[in-house]
C-alpha cells in the first residue's frame, strides 16, 4: 500500500497493516518515545495495537524532544 | 510612549520594516517575556529578544555556568563559570541594550510558583531541558491563558510549536510525560551547538511576531527540522478532544511537579 509518512510517500509490501506493526517495520525502537498522528488525528497509545493504516494514509511520527537549558 | 532619537536610530532596522515600524517596536518596547531555563534554548531567544528592545525579560533558572554549557549557551562566558545563570544573563542583556528591564528569579520553574511567576508576562519561552518543566510550562500557561513557545532539541534535530489560548496545546500532541528509562539524557545524546541556536532564535521570531503581531505564528502547528539533511517541515496540528489538559474532559485540574528523572539536572 501507499502511505505518506513524515511527509515522503512511501510504498509497502503489506495488504493490512496496524499502527503497532507499522512502527515495528519502520524499526521505531521506542514506540512509547513517538506519537502518531493518524490522518490528523493524534492516536492514543492504547489504539496503536488496534488501529489499521489503510492505502493513501497520511501518517506522522511525532518524537519526544527535551533539549536546551543544561 | 515616544520612540527617543537614541531609540529610532538603535531599532532602525525594525522600524523600516513595514511590518513593524515605529508603531511594532513601541509594542516591542513595552512587552514582558518571560523566558523558562536560560541554556541552550534561553540564550539565544534572550540574546534577541534583548537586542530587539523588549522591554521587560523575566529569567528563571536555578542552575549556575557549568563548563559544559559553554559550547551552546552563547550568552554565558567563560569567567561566568559558577556564576548563576540569570545574573550571567542578565549582565548581558543589560550590555546589549540598557532599554531592557531584567527580572530574575533564580529558581526552577515548579508548580509552586509557576502561576505567579507567570502572571505579569504576555508571552513564554520554553528554554527546558527535561519534559517534567515542559509539561509544567505547558500546564501553567494554558491554565494562565498566555502563550508560550515549546523547544525541544535532540542531536541533531528541533522542534517547536506556539501556543495561544484555545488551540492545541503540548499535551495535545504528547499525553504525558515519557518513561523516564525511555528518553536519551541530553548529556547522553548529545546536541550540535547550533541547533539550540536555530532552535531558541526561531522561538524568539515567535516572541516578536506574537507581540507586533505579524504573521502566522506556529499555532496548530509543529516546525520539525533535521540539520543533517537541512529538511524543514511542519505539521499540522489540532486540540485535541481527548487531551488530559485542554480536552473535552479534562483530567489534569491543578499542576504537577513530576519526578525529575529524565536529565540530571547537575549533569545534564
Ligand atoms: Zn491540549
Amino acid at each position: 500500500m501507499k502511505l505518506t509518512l513524515n511527509g515522503q510517500n512511501e510504498t509497502l509490501e503489506n495488504e493490512t497493516l496496524t499502527i503497532e506493526e507499522l512502527l515495528k517495520i519502520k524499526d521505531v525502537k521506542m514506540p512509547e518515545m513517538v506519537t502518531v498522528e493518524h490522518n490528523g488525528e493524534i492516536l492514543d497509545r492504547a489504539a496503536f495495537a488496534t488501529t489499521a493504516v489503510k492505502e493513501g494514509d497520511t501518517l506522522e511520527f511525532l518524537y519526544f524532544m527535551g533539549g536546551g537549558s543544561h | 510612549m515616544n520612540l527617543t532619537e537614541n531609540q529610532i536610530e538603535r531599532y532602525s532596522r525594525h522600524i523600516i520594516l513595514q511590518d513593524i515600524g515605529g508603531v511594532g517596536q513601541e509594542k516591542i518596547l513595552n512587552s514582558k517575556v518571560l523566558i523558562i531555563g536560560t541554556g541552550g534554548l534561553g540564550a539565544p531567544a534572550a540574546l534577541y529578544l534583548a537586542a530587539a528592545g523588549v522591554g521587560t525579560i523575566g529569567l528563571v533558572d536555578g542552575d549556575v555556568v557549568d563548563i559544559s554549557n559553554l559550547q551552546r549557551q552563547v550568552i554565558h562566558f567563560t569567567p561566568d563559570i559558577g556564576v548563576l545563570k540569570v545574573e550571567s544573563a542578565k549582565a548581558k542583556i543589560n550590555q546589549i541594550n540598557p532599554d531592557v528591564i531584567v527580572k530574575t528569579y533564580a529558581e526552577f520553574f515548579t508548580a509552586d510558583n509557576a502561576l505567579v511567576i507567570l502572571k505579569d508576562y504576555d508571552f513564554v519561552i520554553d528554554g527546558t531541558d527535561n519534559f517534567p518543566a515542559k509539561f509544567l510550562i505547558n500546564d501553567a500557561c494554558v491554565m494562565a491563558k498566555k502563550p508560550f513557545s515549546h523547544g525541544g532539541i535532540l542531536r541533531f534535530a528541533g522542534q517547536t510549536l506556539t501556543h495561544t489560548p484555545g488551540h492545541a496545546c503540548y499535551r495535545c500532541v504528547f499525553n504525558s510525560p515519557p518513561p523516564a528509562n525511555a528518553v536519551p539524557t541530553c548529556s547522553q545524546a548529545g546536541v550540535l551547538g547550533a541547533i539550540a541556536g536555530m532552535l531558541g532564535t526561531i522561538q524568539a521570531a515567535e516572541a516578536l511576531k506574537f507581540i507586533t503581531g505579524v504573521g502566522e505564528l506556529l499555532v496548530d502547528r509543529m516546525l520539525i527540522f533535521d540539520a543533517k539533511s537541512m529538511n524543514f517541515r511542519t505539521v499540522k496540528l489540532k486540540k485535541n478532544p481527548s487531551c488530559p489538559l485542554c480536552g473535552d474532559t479534562p483530567k489534569i485540574t491543578s499542576l504537577i511537579d513530576y519526578e525529575q528523572a529524565v536529565c540530571d539536572l547537575k549533569k545534564g
